[in-house]
C-alpha cells in the first residue's frame, strides 16, 4: 500500500470535482521525514507570501503554527520518557524502551464535516465545495474575523500588514484550483513518501484503520487515529494518525463545533431581553 | 590553562562518561533539564486561535449596549408620556445607531466590502444576525428620532400630528426591541466561539452585557440632567444585577479553563469592572451619590468590554485552557 509510486492516487488524474465525490488527506507521520516539501509547494503554488523569519528554537520547526499564510505546517516532536508530557510507545524495541522519540506530522486545516468558520461567516464567503472540502472565497471575505475565533483547531487567521491580500482570512484551499482540473493538491503531490496521501474520504479511511493495525502489530502501541467522529465536528476529511495523544501535536482532544453554544447563549440572550423590556417598563410606571 | 577548575573537570567527566558509555544521559544534553521550560501541548503554540479585533470592538460592544439600551428607556419613557426623556434617550439610541456601524467597519480587515455583510442571513452565525440588528436598530432609531422631535416641534395639527405620533411609537418601539437584541447578542457572539473563557460563560454574557448597557442608558441620561426616580430605580436594578454575575463569576470557576478571567491583566480588568458596575455603584446610589454612581458605572460598563476581549486575548493563546475546557 505504502508506496505506490505513480501507481498511487497521489499523481493520478482524477475528476473527484466533476464526480462530486467526497475527498480528504490522510497524513501519517510514521513515514514522514520532515522534508518540508509540502510546506514549500504550498506556498509556491498558492502564492502564499513569506510571512517572515524567525528562528523558534523548536526542533526543526521554524514554522510555528498554521495561519493565514501558512496552511502546511512540518511539526517536529521530540518526545522521551523524561522529556515529554506522555509516556511513549516501544518503537518496535522488544528489550530496551525506546529512549528517545522524534515524531513529524505535517498539520493542515482539517475541513471538518460541521466547519466553525463555515458557520460562523457572516458574508458567505466561506463555502463547502462539490469534493466535501471548506473554502474561503477570498473576494468575498471582508475581514471581520470571526471565523478566527470560531475555528475549535486555530487554523485560519486574518492576514496582517504588510503583506499582500491583507485584510482578509486565509487558510488552506485544499487545492480547489487544481483539483477542478484533475490535479492532485500540491503538498500530497510533492510528498516523497506518501505520508500526505490525497484520495475518496471513504477508501482513506480505511487505509488509515489498516494503517493503524499495522503500527501496532509492529509495537506502536500509542498508534491512533485523530478524527474526532464523536464530537459535534462529526469527523474531519484532512485527518491524521498520531503517535501518543492529541495534546502533544497541539491538537484538541474533544474539538466542538461553536454552534452548539448557540442555543443556550441566545435563550440567556432573549430572556435578558425581555427582563429589561420589563424593567424599564416598571420603573416608569411604579417610579414616576 | 588551569584543567582543575571545576568546569574543565566536568567536560573530562563527560568525556569519560562518553568514551566508556557511547551515550551521556542526564540533565547535560537533556532539553527538558535545560534552560529553557518544557512548554504545554506543541511548544506552547495556541491551539485555538486568539481573536484578531482591536480597540473598535469592545468600543462598539460599549457603545452598541448603551444605545440599544437607550432606545428601550426611550420607549418605556414615550409610553409614560416623558416626551422629554423620550427624546433625549432616543438622542442616544440614534448616536449609538450611527457610531456602532463605523466602529464596526473600522475593525473589518477590508472595510470596502463591508457591505458583503448583507449578502446572506444566517441565523447560526451569531455576526450575521448582529449585522442584521443592527441594521433594523439604526433603521428604526435614526427615522424614530425624527418622527420624536418632529411631534415635539407641534408644526402639525389634527390628522397629521396624529399620524406622527403613530409613526414615532412604532419606530420608537422598534428601536426597543431590536435595541435590547443589539446590547445582548454580543454575548452570544463571544460566547459561541473556540475561545474557552468565553464560550464557558456564554449564559452569564448576554445578561452581563444587556445589564451593563441598561445600566449604562440610565447613567448618562441621569448625567445629562433627567434626575427622575424611574432612571434610579433602573440604575439600582442593572448594579444589583452586576453584583449578582459578581458573584456568579466567582462561585463558577473552571480552574485552567477560564484562568483568564481571574488571573493576568484581563483578569485584572474583569474584577476592577465588576466592583465599579457592581457594589460601588450600588452603594454610591444607595448613598444618593446619583453621578458618582452613574460614573463608576459607565466606567465599569467600558473596562468590562475592553476586559472581556483581554481574556479572550489571554484565554485563547492559552493551550492549557483549551485542553481544560474540553473536560466540559
Amino acid at each position: 500500500m505504502i508506496g505506490e509510486g505513480i501507481q498511487s492516487t497521489n499523481q493520478r488524474k482524477h475528476s473527484y470535482v466533476q464526480d462530486r465525490v467526497e475527498v480528504g488527506f490522510f497524513t501519517d507521520p510514521s513515514v514522514c521525514i520532515g522534508c518540508k516539501a509540502c510546506e514549500v509547494a504550498c506556498k509556491e503554488w498558492n502564492q502564499v507570501p513569506d510571512d517572515g523569519f524567525t528562528w523558534s528554537g523548536n526542533s526543526y520547526d521554524n514554522t510555528g503554527h498554521l495561519g493565514a499564510s501558512t496552511w502546511r505546517h512540518v511539526m517536529f516532536l521530540e518526545q522521551d520518557r523524561q522529556k515529554g508530557n506522555q509516556i511513549t510507545g516501544p518503537m518496535g524495541l522488544t528489550e530496551a524502551e525506546d529512549p528517545f522519540r522524534w515524531v513529524f506530522l505535517s498539520d493542515v486545516c482539517k475541513h471538518c464535516e460541521e466547519a466553525g468558520c463555515l458557520e460562523a461567516c457572516p458574508t458567505g464567503s466561506i463555502v463547502r465545495t462539490e469534493v466535501g472540502s471548506v473554502l474561503v472565497q477570498n473576494d468575498v471575505c471582508n475581514g471581520c474575523g470571526y471565523c478566527v475565533v470560531s475555528c475549535p483547531f486555530g487554523v485560519i487567521d486574518r492576514r496582517p500588514e504588510p503583506l499582500p491580500d491583507a485584510g482578509g482570512a486565509f487558510k488552506c484551499t485544499f487545492c480547489y484550483d487544481r483539483q477542478k482540473s484533475g490535479l492532485v493538491p500540491a503538498c500530497a503531490k510533492v510528498c516523497p513518501t506518501e505520508s500526505i496521501v490525497f484520495g475518496r474520504l471513504d477508501d482513506l479511511r480505511v487505509r488509515g484503520a489498516e494503517r493503524v493495525r499495522q503500527l501496532q502489530q509492529s509495537g506502536y502501541n500509542d498508534a491512533q487515529l485523530y478524527d474526532p467522529t464523536e464530537t459535534s465536528v462529526r469527523g474531519i476529511h484532512a485527518f491524521f494518525l498520531i503517535l501518543g495523544e492529541p495534546e502533544a501535536y497541539g491538537l484538541p482532544p474533544k474539538p466542538q463545533v461553536p454552534t452548539i453554544y448557540l442555543k443556550s447563549a441566545w435563550i440567556s440572550a432573549f430572556a435578558t431581553a425581555i427582563a429589561s423590556l420589563i424593567a424599564a417598563l416598571a420603573a416608569f410606571a411604579f417610579f414616576s | 590553562m588551569t584543567s582543575n577548575s571545576p568546569s574543565e573537570k566536568r567536560l573530562e567527566e563527560l568525556r569519560e562518561q562518553a568514551w566508556k558509555d557511547g551515550v551521556v544521559p542526564g540533565k547535560g544534553v537533556d532539553v527538558a533539564g535545560g534552560p529553557i521550560p518544557r512548554q504545554p501541548g506543541y511548544y506552547g503554540q495556541p491551539v485555538v486561535k486568539p481573536p484578531v479585533w482591536t480597540w473598535e470592538i469592545p468600543l462598539y460592544f460599549f457603545v452598541g449596549g448603551t444605545g440599544g439600551m437607550s432606545a428601550v428607556i426611550a420607549s418605556a419613557a414615550f409610553s409614560f408620556h416623558h416626551l422629554n426623556l423620550a427624546r433625549a434617550a432616543l438622542w442616544l439610541a440614534a448616536a449609538g445607531a450611527i457610531l456602532s456601524p463605523i466602529l464596526l467597519i473600522m475593525d473589518l480587515g477590508r472595510p470596502r466590502l463591508f457591505i458583503n455583510m448583507l449578502r446572506v442571513f444566517k441565523p447560526q452565525s451569531a455576526m450575521s444576525m448582529g449585522v442584521w440588528i443592527l441594521v433594523l436598530f439604526s433603521t428604526c432609531a435614526v427615522p424614530g428620532l425624527i418622527a420624536l422631535e418632529l411631534l415635539a416641534l407641534h408644526l402639525f395639527t389634527g390628522a397629521m400630528d396624529q399620524l406622527l405620533n403613530i409613526a414615532a411609537g412604532i419606530l420608537t418601539f422598534g428601536s426597543a426591541f431590536f435595541g435590547t437584541l443589539l446590547a445582548t447578542y454580543t454575548g452570544v457572539l463571544i460566547g459561541a466561539t473556540a475561545i474557552p473563557a468565553w464560550f464557558l460563560h456564554r449564559v452569564l454574557l448576554p445578561i452581563h452585557f444587556g445589564t451593563a448597557g441598561l445600566g449604562s442608558a440610565a447613567a448618562l441620561l441621569e448625567l445629562l440632567g433627567h434626575r427622575i426616580s424611574a432612571l434610579n430605580f433602573l440604575g439600582f436594578y442593572a448594579a444589583g444585577v452586576e453584583s449578582a454575575l459578581l458573584i456568579w463569576l466567582s462561585i463558577d470557576k473552571h480552574g485552567a479553563a477560564d484562568r483568564a478571567i481571574h488571573e493576568h491583566g484581563s483578569g485584572w480588568l474583569i474584577r476592577i469592572a465588576e466592583i465599579l458596575t457592581g457594589p460601588l455603584a450600588l452603594v454610591l446610589r444607595f448613598f444618593s451619590f446619583v453621578p458618582f454612581a452613574a460614573i463608576s458605572f459607565l466606567l465599569g460598563a467600558l473596562v468590562s468590554r475592553i476586559g472581556w476581549i483581554a481574556v479572550g486575548k489571554v484565554s485563547g493563546s492559552d493551550p492549557e485552557s483549551v485542553f481544560a475546557a474540553e473536560r466540559y
